[in-house]
C-alpha cells in the first residue's frame, strides 16, 4: 500500500501545487480516501502554503465534501421538488427509521450505510427516486425502500465482505 | 496548429452517412438511463450480432447500413426508455422488446403497436414524434438536435452546420459586430436574471485586456430543473460553440465550464466534446487561422446552490468558499482572478450560434417583443408528461401544462386538468402561479408583473392534493440549508422563516406568526446581499398572497386542508368501506390498529405516528386522512 501522504502529494503534483485548484484537489483526495481526513487536509494546507483554516473552510462549505468516513453503502434519496411533491419525505422517514438513524446522524453505527438526501438527481420523470450504490430505483414506495435495504443486508450476510 | 477544414469534415460525414439506410436512436439521457436504456442499447448490439446483421456505432467511411446510436435527452422522460427506428418512435422499451423490434421493425419495417405512444386524450396511438402533442406543440430550436444527433460525435454536429457560426465570428466579423448582433437580437440570459446577453458582452469587450475569461454557468441547482443538463447531455457542442463566439466577442482566450457534480453524464459528454474539438483544432491555438486562441477548462462544482450566483461561482473557481460579493464591481469589470469575465448560462450559450445563424431580425420574430426567442422548461410534478419542453417566450401557462405536457394528474396518474392548483415557477427563488394566472404569457416581464419569475425554467405542477404551506416550507428548508452564511438577513432570516413555517405546519402558530412571517420575508427580500437571499422569501410571499386561507386553516383551525401536514393529519377508517381484512393492522409499524377479522377496524390516534402505511396498503380505500 502506498503511503497515504504520497497519494496526497501526487494529487498536489497533478494540480501543479496551485491553490486556486483547491476544490479539484479536495475532490481527488475524497475519491482516494472516501472522505477528507484531517491530517491530509493539514498536509495540503502546508504544501499549498495556505492556512489549514482555509482548507477546512472550503471542505465544510460544500455539500459534496465529507469530513467523517462514509458508510460502505450509499443510499441517496432525491428530495428535489418533483420527488418532494410525489412523496419523497415518506421514503426518507422510512429509511431513517429502518437504519435507526438519530437526528443529525447520516451514517449507521456499524458504518454499513450512509443516507444522503440530495436535491434533484435530474430523473424527475421517475419521481420519487432512490439510488442504492449508483443503481437508480424509480417510483419508489417506503416499503420498497426498506426491501432494498434488506436486500443489501442479506447480500452482506451471505458474502461477508 | 490551425483548425481543420470543417466543410470537409461535414462533406465526409454526409458522404459516409449516405450508406445508412436505418438508424436506431436510443435515448441516453439521465432519465432514460435510469429507466434502463443502456441495457436496451446493449440488447440491440447483441441481437444484431446474433442475427449477423451488420451495424455501426460510429459514422466512418464505408460504415454499415444500420447505425445504432445513443442520443441525449429527448425530453419525454416519463415515457422512457425511448427508441426510434427511422421515423417510428417507441416508448417504454425494455431489453426484452429488442428482439421483436429487430425482427419486425428493423428488418421488415412493421410497426409494433404496443410500443407506440398512447395518447390518453384521444385514445390514439402515435407512430412518429410529430403525431405526439408533447412534441408537435413545441417549438424546438435549441433542442432541435437534442435527441436526434449523437452527442459524442462532433462530426455529426458539424455536418448539421455546427461551428459554421463560430467560424464566421472569428473570420468574417469584428468583435464589435458580434456584440451588436447579439444586442439587436434581444437575447436575454436564460439563467434567471434575464439580463440582455449582448450588453453583458459589450460591457466586457470594452474593458482592457489582454486576459479575459468566459464562464459557462452549468451549476443548475434548482431542484426540479434539468434544462441545462439535457442540453449538455444532448448537444454539448452547441455550448462550446456559444462559448467560442462569446470569447471572440469579448476577446477572451480562456474559458471555464462550471458543472455541478450531480451531473456525471453531462460532465462526461462535455469533456468528450472538448477533447474532440481540441483534436481538430476548434479549441486551442490559432483558431480557424485567425491567430486567436481559446481553451476551455471543466470545473466540477462541489455541491453548493449559491454557486449559481455569478460572484460565488467565481470564488469557487478560484478555490475559495463559494460566497457572493457585493456588486459593483461586476464580473465584466473584475471577475475571475480579477480579470474581465463574462458569465452566461448553458441555455443562453447554446442559443448563441442559432441567433447568428438566423440573424437578429429572424430571431426577434419568435417570442415576444421584450423577450425574444424560445425558452425551455422542465415540467415536473403532478403532470401527465414529465419532461423537457421548449416553447416560444410568451406561451401561456395553460398551453404549456395542458397542450404540451398533457394536463394535471391525480396521485394515481389519471389526467384531470381541472384539478390544477398551482405551478411553482423558477424553483426556490420563484413564485407560484395559480388558476388565475393560467393565461399569463410566460416571459420575463409578464411574470415579473404578477410577482413570479421565469427563473431558470423549472416548472413544478401541483394538484389540489398539495399543501401550499408545506411547499413553501420545503423551499425554505432548501434555501436555509443553502444559505452561505455571509450576510445576516439571509443566514438568520431563512432560519427564522423556516422555524415559523414549521410552527405553522405542526400546529403551534397563531395569526401573529403569519404577520411576523410576512414582515420578515419582506425584510430578507430587501436586505440580503445576493439573489439567493433576495429571492428566498418569494415562495413564502407568493403562497401567502394566493393561499392565505390555507395558512389560516393551519393556524386557526389547526387543520391542513390538503391533508398533507402530518402533525395536523388524522387517520380514520371508514367503517362502511372496511372489510376487516387486517392488511392495515399488519402494515402498521406501531400496532395502532385493532379490530376483529371481518369487522371494521379502528385506529388509535394516540398511538398513530401518521406514517400512512395503512392508507397505502388498504385495497378498499377505507383509510381516510381527515383534517
Amino acid at each position: 500500500m502506498t503511503d497515504r501522504f504520497e497519494t496526497a502529494a501526487q494529487i498536489l503534483k497533478d494540480h501543479q501545487y496551485d491553490s486556486a485548484k483547491l476544490i479539484p484537489i479536495l475532490q481527488k483526495v475524497q475519491d482516494a480516501f472516501n472522505y477528507l481526513p484531517e491530517d491530509i487536509m493539514r498536509f495540503i494546507a502546508n504544501e499549498l502554503e495556505i492556512s489549514p483554516a482555509k482548507v477546512f473552510g472550503v471542505a465544510t462549505f460544500f455539500a459534496h465534501f465529507a469530513i467523517t468516513p462514509k458508510g460502505k453503502h450509499i443510499l441517496r434519496v432525491c428530495n428535489g421538488t418533483a420527488c418532494h411533491v410525489k412523496g419523497s419525505a415518506v421514503v426518507i422517514n422510512a429509511v431513517r427509521e429502518k437504519l435507526k438513524l438519530k437526528e443529525g446522524q447520516d451514517t449507521t453505527e456499524d458504518g454499513m450505510f450512509t443516507l444522503e438526501c440530495v436535491s434533484c438527481l435530474g430523473a424527475c420523470g421517475l419521481a420519487p427516486v432512490m439510488v442504492v450504490d449508483e443503481v437508480v430505483h424509480g417510483q419508489i414506495t417506503p416499503q420498497q425502500a426498506v426491501e432494498l435495504i434488506d436486500n443489501v443486508i442479506k447480500a452482506e450476510a451471505e458474502h461477508g465482505n | 496548429m490551425a483548425t481543420e477544414n470543417i466543410e470537409k469534415i461535414a462533406n465526409d460525414y454526409n458522404a459516409a452517412y449516405k450508406n445508412i439506410t436505418k438508424r436506431v436512436v436510443i435515448c441516453g439521457g439521465t432519465g432514460c438511463i435510469a429507466g434502463g436504456s443502456l441495457k436496451v442499447y446493449e440488447a440491440f448490439q447483441e441481437e444484431m450480432k446474433k442475427r449477423n446483421i451488420g451495424f455501426s456505432l460510429q459514422i466512418t467511411k464505408g460504415c454499415h447500413e444500420n447505425y445504432l446510436s445513443l442520443s441525449g435527452c429527448r425530453g419525454f422522460c416519463a415515457q422512457g426508455p425511448l427508441v426510434s427506428v427511422g421515423d417510428i418512435f417507441y416508448t417504454k422499451v425494455k431489453p426484452e422488446d429488442v428482439a421483436e423490434i429487430v425482427e419486425k421493425t428493423l428488418l421488415k419495417g412493421e410497426v409494433i403497436d404496443r410500443l407506440l405512444y398512447h395518447n390518453p386524450v384521444n385514445n390514439q396511438k402515435a407512430k412518429t414524434v410529430d403525431e405526439i402533442p408533447f412534441y408537435s406543440k413545441q417549438k424546438r430550436i435549441l433542442l432541435h438536435d437534442c435527441g436526434r444527433i449523437n452527442p459524442e460525435d462532433i462530426n455529426e454536429y458539424i455536418a448539421h452546420g455546427g461551428y459554421a457560426q463560430a467560424k464566421r465570428a472569428y473570420l468574417e466579423m469584428t468583435d464589435e459586430e458580434v456584440c451588436k448582433e447579439m444586442i439587436a437580437s434581444g437575447l436575454r440570459g436564460r439563467g434567471g436574471g434575464g439580463f440582455p446577453t449582448g450588453k453583458k458582452w459589450e460591457f466586457t469587450r470594452i474593458e482592457k485586456g489582454p486576459k479575459k475569461y468566459v464562464i459557462c454557468n452549468a451549476d443548475e441547482g434548482d431542484p426540479g430543473a434539468f434544462m441545462d443538463r439535457s442540453v449538455m447531455e444532448g448537444n454539448p457542442n452547441a455550448v462550446l460553440e456559444g462559448m467560442m463566439i462569446a470569447a471572440r466577442a469579448i476577446g477572451a482566450d480562456e474559458g471555464y465550464i462550471y458543472v455541478r457534480m450531480e451531473y456525471p453524464l453531462a460532465i462526461k459528454r462535455i469533456r468528450t466534446a472538448i477533447a474532440q474539438a481540441e483534436k481538430i483544432g476548434l479549441l486551442g491555438e490559432n483558431i480557424f487561422g485567425s491567430g486567436k486562441n481559446f481553451k476551455i477548462n471543466v470545473m466540477e462544482g462541489a455541491g453548493a446552490f449559491v454557486c449559481g450566483e455569478e460572484t460565488a461561482l467565481i470564488a469557487s473557481v478560484e478555490g475559495k468558499r463559494g460566497m457572493p460579493k457585493v456588486k459593483p464591481p461586476f464580473p465584466s469589470q473584475s471577475g475571475l482572478f480579477g480579470k474581465p469575465t463574462v458569465i452566461n448560462n448553458v441555455e443562453t450559450l447554446a442559443t448563441v450560434a442559432k441567433v447568428l445563424e438566423m440573424g437578429a431580425e429572424e430571431f426577434r420574430k419568435i417570442g415576444t417583443l421584450g423577450s425574444p426567442g424560445t425558452k425551455t422548461f422542465a415540467v415536473t410534478g403532478h403532470i401527465a408528461n414529465t419532461g423537457l419542453v421548449e416553447v416560444p417566450m410568451g406561451t401561456t401557462l395553460r398551453q404549456v401544462i395542458n397542450d404540451v405536457a398533457g394536463g394535471t394528474t391525480d396521485v394515481d396518474g389519471s389526467v384531470h386538468p381541472e384539478h390544477f392548483k398551482a405551478a411553482q415557477i423558477g424553483g426556490p427563488s420563484g413564485g407560484c402561479l395559480t388558476t388565475e394566472h393560467l393565461d399569463v404569457p410566460l416571459d420575463f416581464d409578464s411574470l415579473k408583473s404578477v410577482g413570479a419569475m421565469i427563473g431558470s425554467g423549472g416548472l413544478v405542477v401541483m394538484n389540489q392534493k398539495t399543501c401550499m404551506v408545506n411547499v413553501a416550507r420545503f423551499f425554505l428548508e432548501f434555501t436555509k440549508r443553502e444559505s452561505c452564511g455571509k450576510c445576516v438577513p439571509c443566514r438568520e432570516g431563512t432560519e427564522q422563516m423556516l422555524a415559523m413555517l414549521t410552527d405553522i405546519v405542526e400546529g403551534r402558530a397563531t395569526l401573529k406568526t403569519l404577520e411576523n412571517l410576512e414582515d420578515l420575508a419582506k425584510a430578507v427580500q430587501k436586505a440580503s446581499l445576493c439573489a439567493l437571499g433576495k429571492t428566498a422569501p418569494n415562495p413564502v410571499l407568493s403562497t401567502l398572497k394566493h393561499f392565505k386561507d390555507e395558512y389560516i386553516a393551519h393556524v386557526v383551525e389547526k387543520r391542513c386542508p390538503a391533508g398533507v401536514c402530518k402533525a395536523l393529519a388524522h387517520y380514520e377508517i371508514d367503517p362502511a368501506k372496511c372489510k376487516g381484512c387486517g392488511m392495515c393492522k399488519r402494515a402498521c409499524p406501531v400496532q395502532a390498529i385493532s379490530g376483529a377479522v371481518g369487522k371494521p377496524h379502528q385506529i388509535d390516534s394516540k398511538k398513530c405516528i401518521k406514517c400512512g402505511s395503512c392508507k397505502s396498503t388498504c385495497k378498499f380505500g377505507a383509510v381516510k386522512v381527515g383534517a
